[in-house]
């Protein structure tokens, strides 16, 4: 190995950690909102990048993915929760919510994946707005999802008697409970990044991408392209139930709202705007959707009351607009993402396009 | 007709599909031996390409059927005849646009390797192994058809007859017993043809049964050891380019009768 | 016996406008393959139009029919012309591009759309004018009013006009070539880009017409009521056989009772362990039931990926 690329990249890793390492205390100077919402940026990372496997690698476009993350966060939240009176610990609920969410997976895809991409599109959307319509209305005659109201009072992630809600004392430091979230969300997010690329360079993720390049040729080589779909979506629903899992406790509480068709897109937008299948690019992707819509909300409101002395575009809707035009002006002038493989921007390049 | 064949490979028995209407083939059968370069020629529409697809698992046949390699061909699904040996190459390339050359050549291993997701997330040794052997082995096929200054290009980004290779490549990396090349000398120039046909007849000397469907009768005339025409979906002869050449039913169906 | 009749009734009126919807789906999808998410939105401006020039006419003393009439006719226009703008600055120039691309576009045009949408006409509930007289009639011991065999005659009269223009017409002639085979087409001298256009802005007419009715139906209309409307007609497209204009019109109404019959029913048939709520519910399970079994759709045919 070069010692000079070697030298530059243990650097690299060395800030990048210092950086991790330090973010949640400088984001507390500005109070504990902020360390929430850094917590979220890293929930979404890992979010986008279990979409990733399933948009970017093998190009399957999964506009139901919240569904999988609802799967994940009510299974935390009716087995560790005071609504059933269970407590089960972490290592028995994150599991059976990554399975749940992977066999609702397999159920979904193996009627669908055997036909035409936009229509596993219309179907995981439709299939999304069904979990969230169960969720409602699941509250009587028997009393499962408790509704509209949602479950409250949810166990928070614990590890024996260390509990990662509330302020603790480690070495000295204390550490508040998003704070202690913000670790556990790094590991899992470091994890998720790992297995991003590991994959992709694998005999599967190669098969994944030869199914998204040109399905009819990937056949002809022996890819069994059903399976291996099929096997991209479970995948993908599996994150989906765990960072779910993750949400639940983080939250202490969960209502249908969170799972509405709209956080399906902004995932999606996560990983499209980001660079479709490159790692970076999504990190950046699920990071700039996650901060920028707060700067916008703490942002906008007080600059319209300053310069015009009235709220003229309220900030939500000023957001999600700018969202779909992001969209729309990101596959038009630069369908690769913001941060495309180096592989796919040399392309561009060449091709003058 | 061909009955007693020495060392059959592939053997097409009335081998019949209709679209609508339309008959494409018409009990069509012919017997591809081990070691050979077969040809099948026959003008526009004669039916070459759905025969070439009914055999590789693309289109379902609605009568007859193949046996290859001593056994029944079930052909429903292109993996499972890629699985048994078929390798093709399409008359309109069809590679992995936005993989590099050598990846297109490793993906080619894919039905000849097993390495799973938890090979790949635990990376442990056997994994590793395989996965060092599909490197190597793609390195070799991108040597073998000498395109291996081009493994970290994109395959859309090649030049046609790069692609042409590449696309060779690829199929050689599913170990094929037979290797179907469909129209390869399509839009070449004579200097690629020629470079082509010394591909081919390499392919071959090194054990690969190879079928060529081309619309190039010279390169087909000089390169194969036996050839079938087919004309509106039916086998007008099999036999050595000597024979085929000077049949006059070809000449005529060639030459629009 | 009775529930079952006016559960039909129910499902023909909704239907209809389901078939209406379908429609555009349908042909924007026949001609280029693509599936338009924002055509709901359309749906909703166009009834959100109507609301507008509607009421502000009625307020100023208009009489009834004539400010409906002016309303309906402006919300025509206003979606041809969204229709029309939709296709040329943000299809048009992904012809070419993989199938994702303008997929995404058409989530993020639906997006847009809708929070424009809120942005002009706010986040609330509005009423929609009365533009109909209200009457009741009954029949065999089932309800229905003047509305209900408004919006069914006006929906087969617009399907008709639709059928006419597709058939009797050189630009339907056009349309038909193009989603037959669009490089043949194009070679025999048909001009693409009018083609597709066309469906675009014939689709939006007959969207602005169905989100007229809607309105006319339940009176009230919102920023967000396009996107369930827009999903069950996609629905109804493929129940019907995607690309199939016959198809889709059988689809809508027969998505409109299958979605009627099971709320009316759905209540017995799970020992009412599932209410009336789930109505939504059906679509989805028809559509992925379609997909499962009959991929092609009820009156599709069956197409594949060509090699």
């Amino acid at each position: 190995m070069n010692f000079g690329r070697f030298f530059r990249s243990t650097v690299g890793i060395g800030l990048t950690a210092a950086i991790l390492l330090a973010l949640p205390f400088v984001a507390a100077t500005g109070g504990q909102a902020w360390v929430r919402i850094l917590d979220f940026a890293i929930l979404y990372v890992f979010l986008a990048l279990g979409l990733n496997i399933v948009v970017g690698l093998a190009g399957l476009l999964d506009l139901g993915y919240i569904a999988f993350y609802a799967v994940g966060a009510y299974t935390w939240a009716l087995l560790a929760s005071p609504h059933f009176g269970l407590h089960w610990p972490i290592w028995a609920i994150l599991p059976l919510g990554a399975g749940l969410a992977c066999f609702a997976g397999v159920l979904l895809g193996s009627p669908t994946l055997k036909l035409r991409g936009d229509y596993l599109a219309i179907v995981t959307l439709g299939f999304g707005e069904i979990v969230r319509i169960f969720l409602n209305n699941l509250n009587a005659p028997i009393n499962v999802t408790n509704g509209p109201q949602g479950i409250t009072l949810i166990d928070p992630v614990s590890f024996g008697a260390f509990k990662f809600s509330g302020t603790t004392q480690i070495f000295g430091f204390a550490l508040s409970g998003p704070q202690k979230y913000y670790f556990l969300l790094v590991a899992l997010a470091i994890l998720v990044i790992i297995i991003n690329i590991r994959l992709q360079n694998s005999r599967i993720g190669r098969a994944w991408q030869a199914i998204r390049e040109d399905e009819i040729a990937a056949k002809a080589i022996g890819i069994n392209t059903r399976n291996l779909k099929l096997l991209a979506f479970a995948m993908g629903a599996s994150f989906g139930g765990v960072a779910g899992g993750i949400f639940s406790a983080m939250q202490g509480f969960v209502s249908p709202e969170s799972f509405s068709l709209l956080e399906s897109i902004m995932i999606l937008a996560m990983v499209v705007l980001g660079g479709m299948g490159h790692i970076p690019g999504v990190i950046l992707g699920a990071v700039l959707l996650t901060v920028l819509p707060e700067v916008l909300r703490y942002g906008v409101g007080p600059l319209q009351m300053a310069m015009f002395g009235k709220m003229l575009v309220d900030p939500e809707s000023l957001r999600m607009l700018v969202f779909g035009l992001a969209l729309v002006l990101v596959m038009r002038f630069k369908p690769a993402g913001l941060w495309p493989s180096p592989e796919r921007q040399r392309e561009l390049k060449e091709t003058g396009k | 007709m061909n009955v007693n064949l020495p060392n059959p490979l592939l053997e097409a028995k009335a081998v019949a599909k209709h679209f609508g209407g339309v008959k494409a083939l018409r009990d069509v059968s012919l017997t591809i031996r081990r070691g050979e370069i077969y040809g099948l020629i026959g003008p526009n529409g004669a039916g070459k390409t759905t025969f070439f697809n009914c055999m590789t698992g693309l289109y379902v046949p609605d009568g007859g059927g193949f046996t290859f390699d001593g056994a029944p061909l079930i052909a429903d699904a292109p993996d499972k005849a890629a699985a048994r040996g078929i390798a093709r190459t399409f008359q309109n390339i069809r590679l992995f646009g936005n993989m590099t050359a050598l990846e297109n050549v490793m993906v080619g291993r894919h039905v000849r390797t097993k390495a799973g997701v938890l090979g790949a997330m635990f990376q442990n040794a056997a994994t590793k192994a395989e996965e060092a052997a599909i490197r190597q082995k793609a390195i070799d096929l991108l040597h073998y058809v000498r395109i291996e200054e081009r493994a970290g290009d994109l395959a859309r980004n090649l030049s046609y007859g790069d692609q042409r290779r590449l696309e060779i490549a690829r199929a050689l990396a599913t170990d094929p017993k037979l290797l179907c090349l469909d129209e390869p000398a399509a839009g070449m120039n004579a200097t690629e043809t020629e470079q082509l046909r010394d591909l081919i007849d390499g392919i071959r000397r090194d054990g690969t049964t190879i079928l060529l469907i081309e619309h190039d009768v010279k390169l087909v005339m000089g390169l194969c050891d036996r050839v079938a025409v087919l004309d509106y979906g039916a086998l007008v002869i099999e036999d050595v380019p000597a024979v085929v050449q000077k049949d006059q039913r070809v000449i005529e169906a060639y030459l629009g009768a | 016996m009775d529930i079952f009749l006016q559960q039909i009734i129910n499902g023909l009126v909704q239907g209809s406008i389901y078939a209406l919807v379908a429609l555009g789906y349908t042909m924007v999808y026949g001609i280029m393959g693509l599936i338009n998410f924002a055509h709901g939105e359309v749906v909703m401006i166009g009834t959100l139009v109507t609301i507008t020039v509607a009421g502000s006419l009625i307020k100023a003393g208009m009489p009834v029919a004539v400010a409906g009439f002016a309303g309906l006719m402006a919300a025509v226009l206003v979606c041809m012309a969204l229709g029309w703008a939709l296709e040329r600055v943000a299809y048009r120039p992904l012809r070419n591009a993989p199938r994702l691309t303008p997929l995404i576009t058409a989530i993020g045009m639906s997006i847009v759309l809708q929070n424009l949408a809120m942005m002009i006409w706010g986040r609330n509930y509005l009423t929609f004018p009365a533009l109909l007289p209200k009457m009741d009639f009954e029949f065999a011991g089932a309800n229905f009013t003047m509305i209900q065999i408004i919006i069914v005659l006006v929906s087969a009269a617009t399907m008709g006009g639709l059928l006419l223009l597709v058939y009797r017409t050189k630009l339907g002639m056009a349309m038909r070539a193009t989603a037959q085979n669009p490089a043949v087409a194009s070679l025999m001298g048909v001009n693409i880009n009018r083609v597709i256009a066309a469906a675009f802005v014939i689709g939006s007419a007959l969207g602005a017409v169905a989100g007229v009715m809607v309105g006319t139906y339940y009176e009230i209309a919102h920023y967000q009521m396009g996107f369930m409307l827009g999903l069950k007609a996609f629905t109804a497209a493929v129940l019907g056989g995607i690309g199939n204009l016959a198809g889709a019109m059988l689809g809508g109404i027969l998505l409109g009772i299958i979605e009627a019959l099971g709320a009316g029913y759905i209540g017995d048939l799970t020992g009412g362990f599932l209410g009336s709520h789930y109505q939504d519910i059906f679509a989805f399970v028809v559509l992925i039931v379609v997909l499962m079994f009959k991929p092609s759709g009820l009156f599709g045919e069956k197409t594949g990926d060509r090699a």
